[in-house]
Formats: C-alpha cells, structure tokens, sequence
C-alpha cells in the first residue's frame, strides 16, 4: 500500500491508473502544472482546474484510488504577471472543492523577478486561507539558487515551514530544506531528477523524517510506477518494512492530513 | 546528519551494484568518444579543449569523482549549480541546460 503525492494524471492513461491500483497505490495527489505548451488565456486555466477538481476523482475512483489536488498558476507560466493575476483571481472559486488540498505545485522555474512576485502572491493566498503549499524547485543548474529564494520568501511571509513541502529536492538542496523546518519531496524521474538508487542513498545519509517519494509522472518519459520501484530499491538493500512503509504511506499521510480535505476512504 | 542504518557491508555494495556502474562509465566513455569522432568529422574542438559548457562541465566532474572526499554527487550537483544569489531580469526561456559554465580555475 502506498501513496504517490505527486503525479500529474491528467497526462496519463487510464491503464495506468489500473496498474497503479495492482501496484498498491491507495491515493494520489496532483499539483496544478505546465501542460507543455502555454495556454493563451485564464478561461484555459478555469477548464483545468475543472479537470483537476472533477474529471480526475471520478476516474480515480473507478480503482480505487483516492485523488486529490492542488491548485495554481505554475511557474513556467508565471513570467507573464498579467495573465498570473487573472489565473490567481480565479483559484479561490475552485478553494472549496473537496478535493482540494491547497497552492501548488508553484515555486520558481529561471529564478527571475515576475516568477517571484507571482511566487509571492500564492503564498499570500495560501496563508489567508489557512492551506498547505507544495512548491516546485527549479531545474538542474537552476535548482540551488531557486531553492534559496523559495525558502526565504515563504519564511518572510510567515508560513509556518511543517506546512510546506518542497518538493523536486536532490542531494545539495535535501539540507538546506530539513534544516529551516520544511517537508522535502524527492521525485524519481529519468535523466532529471533521482534514482531510486539515488532517493534510498539519501534516506540512508538524512534520515526518514519530514522526507518523502512521489514520481511527478507526467506528459514527459516518466513512470507512475516510480514510487513501488523505489519501494523495491529499498527492499533489495534490506531496509526494514516499517521504513519502506514510512516514506511511502506514513510520511505523506502525516503531512496531508494537516489539510481537512485529506482522507483516505 | 540523522541518517539510518546503512544495511549492505561494502562488498554486497560492489556485487549489487557493479555491473550496472560499470556500464554508466561505459556510456559516457562512449559519449566522449562519440563527440570526438564527430569533432573529427566536422572540425571541431573536441572533447579536451572544447568550448562546450555542457561537456566542460562533465570532465569537471570526472576529476571531482577521483578526488577521494566524501559525498560526491552533492558536490557535482553545486560544480554544475547557478551559484549568483539575485533573481534574473526576465525569463527569455523555460528550459534549463544541467550546467553552468565553470569558473576558469575549474576548466
Ligand atoms: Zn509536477
């Protein structure tokens, strides 16, 4: 039994919900994010966010899996402040869904100042309304520096750290984010991100604590499977089943369940 | 650091793991062989005096590799990291390239 916080669905087939359900997989959690391409107006965001909040539950729910969701303009889409003002002016009607957990996956893409002000504003709505964020670290060569300024603009807002989870960390961002408090996600994604080899060895180096596995699986080469491979990878070294058990089931239960929105049944 | 029990001794390390590192070397012993085959065939620089941030940036982190300190992947990830601290101007682009040019004692 595990659960796979996050995955990006509305990208996948629904095959892969039926393999993921015999794979053990009890609920999912899905992030708002870019589509691959840049959608030309915010009414493109609204029809998504019907997606997230409507179609995907439903298709879960045909196996068993239990589907909620986070909303946002990403960051990708973030450099233009008008068209994010707009997205931001819609998110509060879609806040009461039941499915929905909180702001994400927002965060930082190239690092620039119109990502950070936008950034800013998720933040702030996050916090007035009481929800948990789940935050996107950049990419590669971008992924250190992004980190830092995500981690000083959410501590300047006042958000309190245990509910915020930064996810996409790697071994030289997984430090700096335990140690000011916040949850770290690692994603297990091919060329770009960690290993199952890679997440286990940083289990065995920072611990189990306040760390957890998704597969971010998505429109590109990735794998829903992710997150029983790592539980796999694990297993093979020897690691005791509470441990795997913890880090894939126990891990984002805790943490999720700080939103009421979060149940398993 | 709070990690946890550490379960394989250091030979079921190499006998799990080996086979499948051995041939990560090989794949980029191959790609280094690749861009200078193709160097070769159009001109270029190859892969030891190349421009080439990317490839650079790769034969930085063979030397780090060799250095014999601990926690090697950490440090390769910052060898290849933006280390400047303000946000960009603008983002002209969505994509990243997995390094940044390297300091000129580093090359
Ligand atoms: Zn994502």
């Amino acid at each position: 039994m595990y659960i796979d916080p996050h995955i990006h669905m509305v990208s996948r087939t629904t095959d892969d919900y039926q393999r993921m359900a015999a794979a053990g997989c009890v609920a999912i959690t899905e992030p708002a994010f870019w589509a691959g391409y840049d959608r030309s107006c915010a009414q493109g965001f609204v029809d998504y966010f019907g997606q997230l909040t409507d179609t995907e539950p439903k298709r879960a729910a045909q196996f068993g899996i239990k589907h909620h969701t986070w909303l946002c303009i990403n960051p990708k889409e973030s450099e233009d402040i008008g068209l994010a003002r707009e997205v931001l002016a819609e998110i509060p009607k879609f806040l009461d869904r039941p499915s929905v957990l909180g702001i994400g996956e927002i965060g930082l893409n190239k690092n620039s100042r119109n990502e950070l002000v936008v950034l800013e504003e998720h933040i702030a709505l996050a916090k007035s309304r009481g929800l948990l964020i789940l935050v996107h670290t950049p990419h590669l060569e971008d992924k250190m520096k992004g980190t830092r300024i995500i981690l000083d603009a959410i501590k300047a807002h006042g958000v309190d750290p245990a509910r915020v989870l930064i996810d996409h960390v790697e071994e030289h961002t997984v430090r700096m984010v335990l140690d000011r408090g916040f949850w770290a996600g690692m994603t297990l994604y091919p060329d770009t991100k960690c290993t199952p080899q890679r997440a286990t060895d940083i289990f065995e180096m920072h611990g189990t604590d306040r760390l957890w596995i998704n597969s971010a699986a998505d429109w590109g080469i990735s794998d829903p499977l992710a997150v029983p491979k790592c539980r796999e990878e694990m297993r093979r070294r020897g690691h005791l089943e509470a441990l795997i058990h913890k880090v894939s089931f126990q891990n984002p239960q805790t943490f999720l369940s700080q939103s009421p929105n979060f149940r398993l049944r | 650091m709070s990690g946890m029990s550490i379960p394989l001794t250091p030979h079921q390390v190499v006998d799990q793991y080996f086979l499948e590192h051995r041939a990560k070397v090989l794949d980029i012993a191959a790609f280094l062989d690749r861009f200078d085959r193709a160097a070769a065939a159009f001109g270029g620089a190859d892969s030891a005096t190349t421009d080439d941030v990317r490839v650079r940036a790769l034969c930085a982190a063979l030397d780090l590799l060799r250095d014999g300190q601990p926690q090697r992947a950490r440090r390769v990830l910052e060898l290849w990291s933006d280390h400047s601290v303000d946000p960009i101007p603008t983002a002209h682009t969505k994509g990243a390239i997995g390094a940044m040019p390297l300091p000129d004692a580093k090359r």
